[in-house]
């Protein structure tokens, strides 16, 4: 007996009322949920992302749209999501592929901590009259300043320092590559981080011709498949990024679909057109620890010494102790990706199931680099489901120098997390290869909305920082002194080395 | 031609790339390093129009993201010689560790005797007259050719009864050709691999670098030309088409 | 909240402890009688080659013997006794303060280059996190520590510091909103030769403490000054800077004001801040910091408490208020403001 067919996941409607048959909404759609039979607006409710671009596009408010209309007999165990996804499954015998970060009801560590302000024993600071110093500098410190005093007071220093990148606000944006997005969209990225003085990730992408006049903000990745990584490549970038891991999908690779992989992107990714570009699980270099040390120093020793390099991985239970060997390795900055970081396409079991919160990681990498006396070597770059300010201030008050926003700045282009990306007709002009999609996105519009962003953000943090009496982005850095956690059990407030409120 | 010794005897790969680098700055055409011994990325990220003869035992990452000189060594090399690579020639007069010529998107690597596990693994080709290529003397491990989109692999097996003996031959390979002496067995191939007949035409096309490698070897070639191949390519372009479904 | 007040004689001429006892009690509106302290460099010496160890022991039984123990193991009792004390009406005595005075092996301490100091540091940190009833808080040489709870000219008359001579003299007054009435808790926080009394609130503990506590410190003394101490410590003499640049690492130039310095003195002060950045205090603090070479005072970078200097030939004076200044020198000279973040160095020149 057939299966038949599962309930609608949306349910959209028109108020025929409203609606004065403009036909934007056909024309909106991408997945094709409307179309015109005579006069009329047939909708296929089947086809509904809910990406709300016919929505955002309709002149009259007259499209709306509901999340399950039919209800399933309520079970709190039998969802009906667990009942589709075996549905599903019995169906196709395949894995099963989501979008976009993990979908499941974890608490959310970040809800539960809350900041301090002051009060009376020391003063508030205003950002707007006093100094604010949110400058980050992200790379190796040295462990210790040797100077030479001399007899005329002159001050000689002999440490000589390695090249760190030089950021205005803490907040970078993660990698995202043009393949996984549109170019596009990456250049909105790359205008709004030239902006706002920061830098941006390529992903394991390569770097578009169109990128280049952006190459010094950007973070040139190289990951298993060495896509689009040449000693051209390296030199451009401001910074290189290993890429070990992902916090949507620890321990796997990625595949980007033969049919995403078009002449341009065939071009820079240097791969074959047409083929799956596959990123295998491990680097085949790197087998162990000191391959990747290898690794790191190979791209410095191309780049003679020039560039910080990055080492991210995702945040996994033994992220603390990997970090403090990547630490060790000449690497300059570690980024650790948390369990709610964002992806274009990834196994859904992978996506909700493995790895832990980046609260967590971060907390404990700092702490173990801290009881090693090796902090300074290395930079900590938290990411992965950060959705605000105040997302930062606890993250850079958990141990982390700078953050990555990933799927934050893709919801300021439009992005309305529906998780479809994998499918590559993102009516948004995001996560699409098709032209027609991708002229959808305006580069200048969109990189003053990702610029504004990170501008309200670095606004929203120094006056976070203001209450909190701190006038300098370093003295909010591990300053848990000045976090609390709320209903947050006892183990949790021991790995973050956080007091329960009221203590 | 302008012609530069340099000693490496107790010398870091830092400096001595920087020697190396200084060197090609100043025209050098031919640069000799004598007393090599394990000093990794030598030539790495180094393009220009040079040859450098390396006397000694080469250390890993040896040409990588190389564009355009030629290295020759007179000793075997550590793993990966050719990682990255984009152009240029890699010949070794001896064998080499694992992961030999991993993700080398150009030019040529010569491996005189044997090589490693995961070799050629993940090369990749993405213009039509920009073709990689591995060719070994000797014999091959496990996991040759592994996620290969692109490029050819010549096994030449030469003194060898069975010039790959391992398993997992083209995991997952979507692209290229791997070339091996003699037969293959079935139960060898990964996932994704598929033989193909090894014709005249396969032969003219890997006539050249059979005779390229005779050339740095200083062999005959005429033993080596015919058809007693086997030839391994991609079932698909697209390996993992098939692995998913929709959320 | 509270008051402090610094002196030195930068020829080693000793002074006694009634005038700065005087000078404290001026500021009395700015403590509330729950804590004071004196610190005095040059007290001691008779015993000038040992470190003189200051203990607030709860008994003398179980904790004395516990410490006994430990330095027997460590080095030489050369001397102790009873710190001399005098009840005070208006002073609870919660502990018994004693001292020693010590020697350590230099041979314990492997890979040190100062392997007695690093003895000295050990034995604090292991008696203030674990010999419950001991409280090491006067750790240096010939120089000595004495604080309680209660006002100025009490704590002052518990211990008759003007029976005490020394070539520098702290002293604090203390407004306490954490542990009031724990002794521990008053100032000035001593470890080994530094001394410091602190006006305000260190917004910043939180990363100083992680970083000194990376650097094999601990913090035990539940309060933001003791940082101070260790940072010093720590930068001043584990590091080798020079007073001067340890306060740039503590309180910096903002980075507006690096950008347009000259190349080198940018490049110097680019590096403090790259380098010592969990060094950096925030919130607003007036510190002065001593030791056997001289004294330094500065304020937070933005100048969130006052700070005040005055000069009367070898002498450098520095305080919250100047009336308390004018109490222990009605003849000072030269009283001025120095500016936020800048220190104010007095060093002995003989």
């Amino acid at each position: 007996m057939s299966l038949g067919s599962v309930p609608l996941k949306y349910k959209v409607t028109i108020d025929r009322e409203q609606c004065m048959h403009c036909m934007r909404c056909i024309n909106n759609c991408s997945y094709g949920v409307f179309h015109r039979e005579d006069d009329r607006i047939i909708i296929d409710s089947r086809k509904c992302t809910a990406c709300h671009h016919c929505i955002s596009m309709c002149p009259r408010d007259a499209i709306s749209l509901q999340e399950r209309p039919v209800d399933y007999r309520s079970h709190p165990l039998w969802t009906a999501e667990a009942r589709e996804d075996i549905i599903n499954q019995a169906r196709t015998g395949k894995i099963i592929l989501a979008g976009m970060g993990n979908a499941k009801p974890y608490p959310v560590i970040f809800d539960r901590l809350v900041l301090d302000a002051c009060q009376v024993t020391n003063p508030s600071i205003d950002p707007l009259r006093e100094p604010m110093e949110l400058r980050t500098y992200i790379g190796k410190k040295p462990p210790r300043l040797e100077i030479d005093k001399k007899d005329n007071g002159d001050i000689e220093m002999l440490t000589k320092l390695t090249p760190n990148l030089k950021l205005e606000t803490p907040i970078m944006i993660g990698h995202m590559s043009y393949g996984a997005i549109s170019l596009n969209a990456q250049l909105s990225l790359a205008k709004a981080v030239e902006k706002t003085g920061t830098f941006m990730g390529t992903g394991e992408g390569g770097l578009h011709e169109a990128i280049y006049p952006y190459q010094k903000n950007m973070i040139v990745q190289v990951a298993s498949g060495r896509f689009g990584v040449d000693i051209n490549y390296l030199e451009r970038g401001a910074a290189i990024e290993i890429k070990i891991g992902q916090g949507a999908k620890p321990g796997i690779g990625g595949h980007l679909p033969g049919e995403k992989v078009c002449q341009d992107v065939s071009c820079t990714r240097m791969i074959p057109l047409g083929s799956d570009a596959i990123s295998p699980a491990p680097h085949h270099d790197i087998y162990s620890i000191e391959d990747l040390a290898q690794l790191v120093r190979s791209l410095k020793e191309a780049t003679e010494w020039k560039k910080p390099v990055f080492v991210k991985i995702a945040a996994v239970h033994n992220a603390a102790a990997i970090a403090a060997g990547i630490a060790r390795s000449s690497a300059d900055a570690v980024v650790i990706d948390g369990f709610r970081g964002g992806s274009g396409a990834t196994p859904k079991v992978f996506r909700d199931n493995v790895g832990i919160p980046i609260e967590a990681a971060v907390a404990s990498v700092d702490q173990k680099l801290k009881d090693q006396g090796i902090r300074n070597k290395i930079s900590v770059i938290a990411s992965g489901g950060i959705r605000n300010s105040a997302d930062i201030a606890k993250s850079i008050a958990l141990g982390a120098d700078a953050v990555y926003i990933g799927t934050g700045a893709l919801i300021a282009m439009g992005c309305r997390v529906c998780g479809q990306c994998y499918r590559g007709m993102c009516p948004w002009g995001i996560a699409t290869q098709r032209q027609e999609l991708v002229d959808r996105l305006d580069p200048e519009i969109e990189s003053e909305h990702v610029a504004n962003l990170i501008r309200s953000w670095t606004l929203e943090l120094s006056e976070l920082m203001g209450a909190a009496g701190i006038n300098s982005i370093e003295s909010l850095r591990s300053n848990r002194s000045r976090l609390r956690g709320y209903m947050l059990d006892e183990g949790t407030l021991d790995v973050l080395q956080v007091k329960p409120v009221g203590a | 031609m302008k012609k530069v010794e340099i000693d490496a005897k107790g010398m870091h790969y830092t400096p001595l790339n920087k020697m190396i680098r200084e060197a090609v700055k100043n025209g050098a055409k031919e640069i000799i390093l004598d007393n090599v011994i394990g000093q990794r990325f030598i030539a790495d990220g180094l393009k220009g129009d040079v040859t450098i003869r390396i006397n000694g035992v080469a250390g890993g990452d040896l040409g990588m993201f190389m564009n355009g000189p030629t290295c020759i060594v007179n000793g075997n090399c550590d793993h990966a010689p050719g990682n990255t690579m984009d152009g240029g020639t890699i010949v070794i007069h001896g064998s080499a560790g694992d992961a030999v010529a991993h993700s080398m998107r150009g030019g040529k690597l010569f491996v005189e005797k044997n090589i490693g596990y995961r070799g050629g693994i993940h090369m990749k080709q993405y213009e039509e007259d920009r073709r990689p290529a591995l060719v070994v003397g000797g014999a091959s491990h496990a996991f040759l050719g592994e996620y290969m989109a692109g490029g050819l692999i010549i096994v030449l097996g030469i003194g060898q009864e069975n010039p790959v003996m391992d398993r997992g031959i083209g995991s997952g390979i979507h692209g290229g050709m791997i070339v091996i002496r003699g037969e293959v067995k079935d139960e060898l191939l990964g996932v994704g691999a598929r033989k193909m007949e090894f014709g005249e035409k396969e032969l003219e096309m890997i006539t050249p670098y059979v005779e390229e490698f005779c050339k740095h070897f200083d062999t005959e070639p005429s033993g080596l030309l015919d058809t007693n191949y086997t030839c391994i390519v991609p079932a698909s372009t697209r390996p993992f088409a098939g692995k998913y479904t929709w959320e | 909240m509270c008051g402090i007040i610094g002196v030195i004689d930068r020829k080693r001429a000793l002074m006694d402890g009634s005038s700065i006892r005087d000078a404290l009690s001026l500021m009395n509106e700015r403590g509330s009688g729950e804590g004071a302290g004196y610190a005095a460099y040059g007290i001691y010496p008779d015993f000038q080659d040992c470190y003189a160890i200051h203990v607030f022991f709860d008994n003398l039984v179980e904790p004395k013997s516990r410490v006994d123990h430990m330095l027997h193991k460590w080095g030489r009792i050369v001397h102790q006794e009873a710190i001399p004390t005098y009840e005070q009406d208006g002073l609870k005595r919660s502990h018994i303060p004693w001292r020693y005075f010590f020697k350590p092996y230099s041979d314990l301490m492997a890979g040190s280059t100062t392997p007695e100091d690093d003895v000295m540091k050990y034995i604090v940190m292991e008696t203030n996190s674990n010999i419950q009833g001991a409280l090491i808080f006067s750790s240096g040489k010939n120089m000595g520590v004495f604080k309680a709870s209660g006002w100025p000219e009490d704590v002052a008359n518990f211990y008759r510091i003007e029976d005490y001579k020394g070539y520098i003299w702290l002293a604090h007054n203390r407004y306490p909103t954490n542990t009031p009435g724990w002794w521990g808790g008053a100032h000035p926080f001593n470890l080994l030769d530094w001394a410091v009394v602190h006006n305000g609130e260190i917004t910043s503990y939180g990363t100083n403490r992680r970083y000194v506590e990376s650097n094999g410190y601990t913090c035990s003394m539940f309060t933001d000054t003791e940082v101070v101490a260790y940072l010093f410590d720590l930068l001043g003499r584990r590091h080798g800077l020079p007073e001067d640049v340890v306060v740039k690492a503590l309180a910096p130039p903002f980075w507006d004001e690096i950008d347009n310095m000259p190349e080198k003195e940018q490049e110097l002060n680019h590096a403090i801040r790259l380098t010592y950045g969990p060094a950096l205090m925030n919130g607003p603090f007036a510190i002065v910091v001593a030791t056997h070479e001289g004294i330094v005072g500065f304020t937070d970078r933005i100048k969130l408490r006052p700070l005040v200097i005055g000069e009367n030939e070898d002498r450098l004076y520095i305080s919250s208020e100047e009336a308390a200044i004018r109490v222990m020198d009605p003849e000072v000279q030269n009283i001025h403001m120095p500016r936020a973040g800048e220190p104010v160095i007095g060093r002995v020149i003989v």
